[in-house]
């Protein structure tokens, strides 16, 4: 399972991730292995069995609509590297 | 009746699609407990869960869950008891997870349909292709300062449906009658208070144009549109646009686009690059949604009268025009006044008040039926006053006006002001005297064929009584005092 640069490049633009062009051809074949691993599950013959997105539980669990969360204003802001009064500061985004 | 557009080459038929974002009614977040309702100080709604903090973990609302189902019924639409979350991925400071929980592969809700109605009364129906659960974003000022862009995200993580419908529609006024409809039957259901100007009812416009009979070409999608008329506005304008782009001998790229109501235009919103690939996957943090069956059907049982139903019912139970049922119930405050008014009365005469008098002096007080100086009981009293012959039709529009200026009682007007119709022979004889005095050449012209002076009679006996007239009484003894 090999990886074209080209699409290490875009994996890593997707995640925001800045990459050497040096590095491109390590993470070929570090990614490479770990798909390669992933591969192995193809083997499974799956036909016919339903897919399940966890274990245990079969179904989710509901909570009331109730209010019991939320006025932390202080603890949600404390750990932003800046803020500007009541909200969170960052780089502007242009559209 | 077909909406075209007349390019320079032929005409061009319009393909609209909407995808509408609704705020669910709750009082708490999707997957949190911090409060979901608009308005608060900014970031003072916000649970860790939805500021995305490592290690928190989201459990679902099951109100939310239940107003999707609701609405998914009010669309008569297929529930999925099975449905399931997935990450949408994204980079973007409003989104602290780097990803939206929303419903791609398998939504809540499946196809429904939407009757609308359009101006010349012909009606359509509006497939709905799905509708979806998902966590909003929270919200970015860009305007505050320069270099920064402030976030608020009290707003992230309350719960949204998307609804999709079929590219059925054809016409700006179509897309309009859809949103309209929409927004009455969310209502109807409470589970979106449907009020654009807040956001809490969003449209992104799919918009492309064919000629007759071809497949679909390229579409754009125009994002955020937040009032009725500017979606109508903004399907023409993007049609126009179009259309000269392949009369121009180009082609139309499919892209995300803004409407600026002021030049009447759509703009593209950002340069192409990769940010449609969200890859999606299913959320390890949620299990399946699964719906029990009864759960479901409770719902159903208790759902209330929509729109369409109680304007068929309006119709037969109260004998008024399809018209006017259909003016009645597009708002349940006005449907729920009406059949107040109208119980156990005349249907007709308290959908002519309601939708006459009333409504006109709503508007000239600037009032809602909520505010209203006049109470539906009120309004009832009043025509009751008409019904028992207390007061004549005529009088009644004054005694209206002075219960909307006053906020009394229809019986107290009356007596205050000596309203009472006359009903005492006498008095309607000596009138009517006095008007064929005056009026000796136009009772001249009456013996001469002239006989629509009748009714002018009527009115000018009516009138020297000072509207007190009893109208049958007038009419009466006029017919007899004219046969002599």
């Amino acid at each position: 399972m090999s990886l074209e640069p080209a699409t290490v490049r875009r994996i890593a633009k997707l995640a925001r991730l800045g990459i050497d062009d040096a590095e491109i051809a390590q993470l070929q074949v570090e990614l490479g292995g770990i798909l390669g691993w992933i591969e192995q599950l193809s083997e499974l013959d799956v036909e016919g069995v339903e897919p399940i997105s966890g274990v245990g539980q079969a179904a989710l669990r509901m909570r009331a609509d109730v209010v019991t969360d939320g006025a932390t204003r202080e603890a949600v802001l404390s750990n932003a590297p800046d803020r500007a009064g009541p909200f969170f500061s960052v780089p502007k985004v242009v559209e | 009746m077909s909406y075209e557009i007349a390019g320079e080459t032929g005409t061009w038929e319009l393909v609209i699609g909407l995808e509408v974002h609704a705020q669910v009614v709750s009082e708490a977040k999707l997957f949190s407990g911090a409060r979901a309702t608009y308005g608060g100080e900014p970031n003072s709604q916000v649970s860790l869960v939805d500021a995305a903090f490592p290690g928190m973990l989201p459990v679902i609302n099951m109100r939310c869950v239940a107003q999707a189902v609701r609405t998914g019924l009010g669309l008569e639409a297929q529930v999925n008891l099975v449905s399931r979350f997935d990450r949408k991925n994204y980079f973007y400071a409003d989104l602290p997870a780097g990803y939206q929980i929303s419903q791609f592969a398998h939504p809540i809700v499946g196809a429904g349909k939407i009757e609308i109605e359009l101006g010349d009364g012909s009606r359509r129906e509006i497939g709905v292709t799905r509708l979806h659960l998902e966590q909003d974003a929270g919200k970015s000022l860009h305007d505050q300062n320069p270099t920064r862009s402030y976030i608020d995200l009290n707003r992230a993580g309350v719960a949204l449906m998307e609804i999709v419908s079929e590219p059925d529609m054809r016409s700006p006024e179509e897309a309009g009658a859809y949103l309209r409809k929409l927004r009455t039957i969310l209502r109807y259901l409470g589970t979106c208070d449907g009020n654009m100007e807040e956001g809490s009812l969003r449209a992104d416009v799919n918009v492309s144009v064919r000629r007759a009979g071809e497949a679909f070409r390229t579409r754009c999608e125009i994002k955020n549109v937040n009032s009725i008329r500017y979606v109508m506005q903004a399907v023409e304008a993007e049609a126009r646009r179009q259309v000269s782009i392949w009369e121009g001998g180009g082609t139309v790229d499919q892209e995300t686009r803004l409407f600026d109501p002021q030049r009447g235009q759509t703009r593209p919103l950002r340069t192409k690059e990769d940010a449609h690939d969200y890859r999606y996957f299913p959320d390890p943090d949620l299990l399946p949604l699964v719906l029990e069956e009864d759960w479901v059907e409770a719902l159903k049982a208790d759902l209330p009268e929509l729109p369409d139903a109680k304007r068929v019912r309006f119709v037969s139970e109260y004998g008024i025009s399809h018209y006017d049922a259909g003016v009645l119930v597009a708002d349940q405050a006005t449907a729920d006044f009406y059949e107040m008014v109208a119980g156990g009365r005349d249907g007709r005469l308290a959908a002519n008040w309601v939708l006459g008098d009333f409504f006109a002096a709503l508007n000239r007080t600037g009032r809602t039926i909520a505010d209203s100086p006049v109470t539906a009981a009120a309004l009832g009293g009043l025509l009751d006053l008409v019904a028992d012959g207390t007061i004549n039709g005529r009088i009644a529009k004054d005694v209206f006006e002075a219960m909307v200026d006053t906020g009394e009682g229809a019986a107290a007007v009356v007596e205050a002001r000596g309203l009472r119709q006359v009903v005492d022979t006498g008095l309607i004889d000596a009138a009517l005297e006095a008007v064929l005095a005056t009026h000796a050449d136009k009772l001249t012209e009456y013996r001469g064929g002239k006989e629509k002076l009748f009714g002018f009679f009527v009115g000018q006996v009516i009138k020297g009584m000072g509207g007190k007239g009893n109208p049958a009484l007038v009419n009466d003894a006029l017919r007899r005092r004219l046969a002599q």
